[in-house]
């Protein structure tokens, strides 16, 4: 158990150690992304902005533009709304090495509601030329991730939660490649597709299931952009039928990513995520149930699924 | 380049502004008169810049923040050497390289612009990319007066201040006019030196009219003061060209047959007399 963001940070101080081209950028939010250690042992290679996020990310862009490798830091809701236009010029369209880490996504932050909450993220930002978005689901995936990250010039926005998440994988023997999903069950009954944290809520449904003789497929889509296409027309080929769990508006995100993929050869697919309404008041945990979003919803949704 | 010499070059480069917005029948026509005098300024005296070298890590960095007067910037890349006048004149053309905005597809532009209120931020940002490296290049970054209304501006502003970027400079082609009219009457923006004075910043006014005036200011600037550089140009919409000169249609306006003539019998007569 871990946060992710936790693993990012600390991982990424790791390289910027060796590296003095990073440098971090935040908004006020060292404590929220967990940058404490990194402002306080690297402060040279460390930008604060104070409130003010589309700054933030066109400084991003400018310490890119002169070779820096600039990881902007903070919560995804402001990165993805009030500096929409900057991440869009300066960091897709400019074509520069930023990577946004975009924390406490989704729900995380639970009761204090719709304007911290970021269930638009990923359909918007798939939209742009240029970009990457990838949410990866645990503590071990999150550092393989940063591993990847501090050698790849494109921009990329990583999305993370907030709290301690369980590990999905128990152990560093993983394949994790760029714009590639893991296979974490295999089957033919059904295909369970799921990105970030919801990735574990997935996987625990797929081995419930298993133990009701239906051998659902669950895929690891950490990255939505670029998708796998070929895993996803495998999954709808061999298996007949689909569902998709993100954290995120249903609209546009990762099922609206993997419907249109297949869309010129279809297969019933179920589309699990927050509905076209201001999302309920709670605890993400809380969230995640009335939404159908965790392992109960999932399986629930699976066994319809097929007795249809 | 001596004053005189910057002088008849801003005239020669306005007076292919005008051929390029003829020909491409679309351009900033207003603004990029009033500011293309900065980008003579900058581009043939004061601007560590070589073409042969456009990725030297140690080159100036010029943005245009205000990128709809990307045509004054194009001009001028192509009279230093950056772009060829087979280029130049593919503007307005399909497939172009050439965009009515600035975009990095274009050799010689450091930032796809065209979002109003973005430059200054990122130009915070090289100008501390500078510092951590110990590298001498400078920034300039080049708004409009209308661009003034983004509030993105004054979070740049702030953090220059705070980062002492005293090796940032800002020019403000103060034209006075924006598209729906004087921009006192649409936002008021005065007193723009008390405002960036206040901001930490060492703010100085120019002549922006005159090319001599702006190179001189430039060759002035003290970047060891600790504050960063705000230059207000004073300029005129349309400079160069008598009947734009402060028509606030002119902002996007395309001169016709007759009107093109004119103007570019009026600035034949300027170079002939340099």
């Amino acid at each position: 158990m871990k946060a992710c963001r936790k693993a990012f940070t600390e991982t990424l101080l790791e390289f910027a150690r060796k590296d003095k081209d990073i440098v971090v950028v935040t908004t006020d939010a060292r404590g929220s992304v967990t940058l404490g250690d990194f402002a306080t042992e690297l402060p040279e290679q460390f930008v604060e902005c104070g409130i003010a996020e589309q700054n933030a990310v066109g400084i991003s862009a400018g310490l890119a533009m002169c070779g820096k490798k600039a990881y902007v830091c903070g919560p995804a809701c402001f990165y993805v709304a009030r500096s929409l236009e900057q991440v869009k010029v300066d960091v897709a369209y400019n074509r520069t090495n930023v990577k946004i880490l975009g924390v406490s996504g989704g729900v995380a932050y639970g009761a204090l509601g719709a304007t911290h909450h970021s269930l638009h993220d990923i359909a918007v930002l798939r939209t742009f030329p240029g970009m990457n978005v990838v949410l990866p689901c645990d503590a071990r995936q999150t550092r393989r991730l940063v591993e990847m990250l501090v050698d790849c010039k494109e921009p990329v926005y990583v999305r993370v939660g907030r709290a301690d998440v369980p590990d999905v994988y128990e152990n560093d023997d993983f394949k994790f490649e760029f714009g590639k999903a893991n296979t974490l069950l295999e089957g033919d009954d059904i295909t369970i597709i799921a990105t970030g944290e919801t990735v574990y809520h997935a996987y625990q449904a797929g081995l419930n299931l298993r133990e009701k003789g239906v051998k659902a497929r669950v895929l690891d889509m950490a990255f939505v952009k670029p998708l796998d296409k070929e895993a996803v027309l495998k999954a709808a080929a061999e298996t007949g039928k689909i569902i998709t769990v993100e954290e995120h508006s249903k609209f546009g995100g990762l099922g609206g990513a993997v419907l249109e993929t297949i869309a010129e050869n279809p297969v019933p697919v179920k589309v699990i995520g927050i509905p076209d309404e201001d999302v309920i008041h709670g605890n993400s945990k809380e969230i995640f149930a009335y939404y159908g979003m965790n392992a109960e919803g999932i399986e629930k949704a699976a066994l319809e699924m097929l007795q249809k | 380049m001596n004053t005189h010499e910057l002088t008849k070059q801003a005239e020669i480069n306005r007076k292919r502004l005008l051929e390029i917005v003829y020909n491409a029948k679309a351009g900033h026509i207003g603004g990029d008169l009033s500011c293309l005098n900065v980008l003579t300024a900058l581009y043939f005296d004061i601007l560590n810049v070589d073409p042969a070298k456009p990725k030297d890590p140690d080159r100036d960095r010029f943005i245009l923040s205000k990128g709809h007067c990307v045509e004054a910037l194009y001009v001028t890349l192509e009279a230093k050497g950056y772009i060829s006048k087979d280029v130049t004149d593919t503007l307005g053309k399909f497939g172009s390289i050439l965009s009515g905005h600035p975009t990095i597809e274009v050799p010689g532009i450091e930032v796809s612009s065209g979002a109003l209120g973005h430059g200054l931020s990122i130009g915070v940002g090289m100008a501390i990319a500078a510092k951590k490296d110990n590298r001498d290049y400078k920034t300039y970054v080049l708004m409009g007066d209308g661009e003034q209304g983004e509030g993105s501006i004054y979070e740049a502003a702030m953090a220059a201040n705070q980062y002492k970027l005293d090796n940032l400079v800002a020019i403000i082609d103060r034209n006075h006019l924006q598209i729906s009219g004087n921009t006192e009457d649409v936002m008021a923006l005065e007193n723009i030196t008390e405002r960036w004075s206040s901001f930490g910043w060492d703010v100085k006014t120019v002549n922006g009219d005159s090319v001599a005036d702006l190179d001189e200011a430039f060759r002035n600037i003290d970047f060891n003061n600790g504050k960063p550089h705000l230059f207000i140009s004073e300029t005129t919409k349309g400079k160069g060209v008598s009947f734009m000169e402060n028509v606030a249609k002119w902002h996007h306006g395309v001169p016709n047959e007759e009107q093109y003539k004119t103007a570019i019998s009026e600035i034949e007569c300027r170079i002939n007399e340099l």
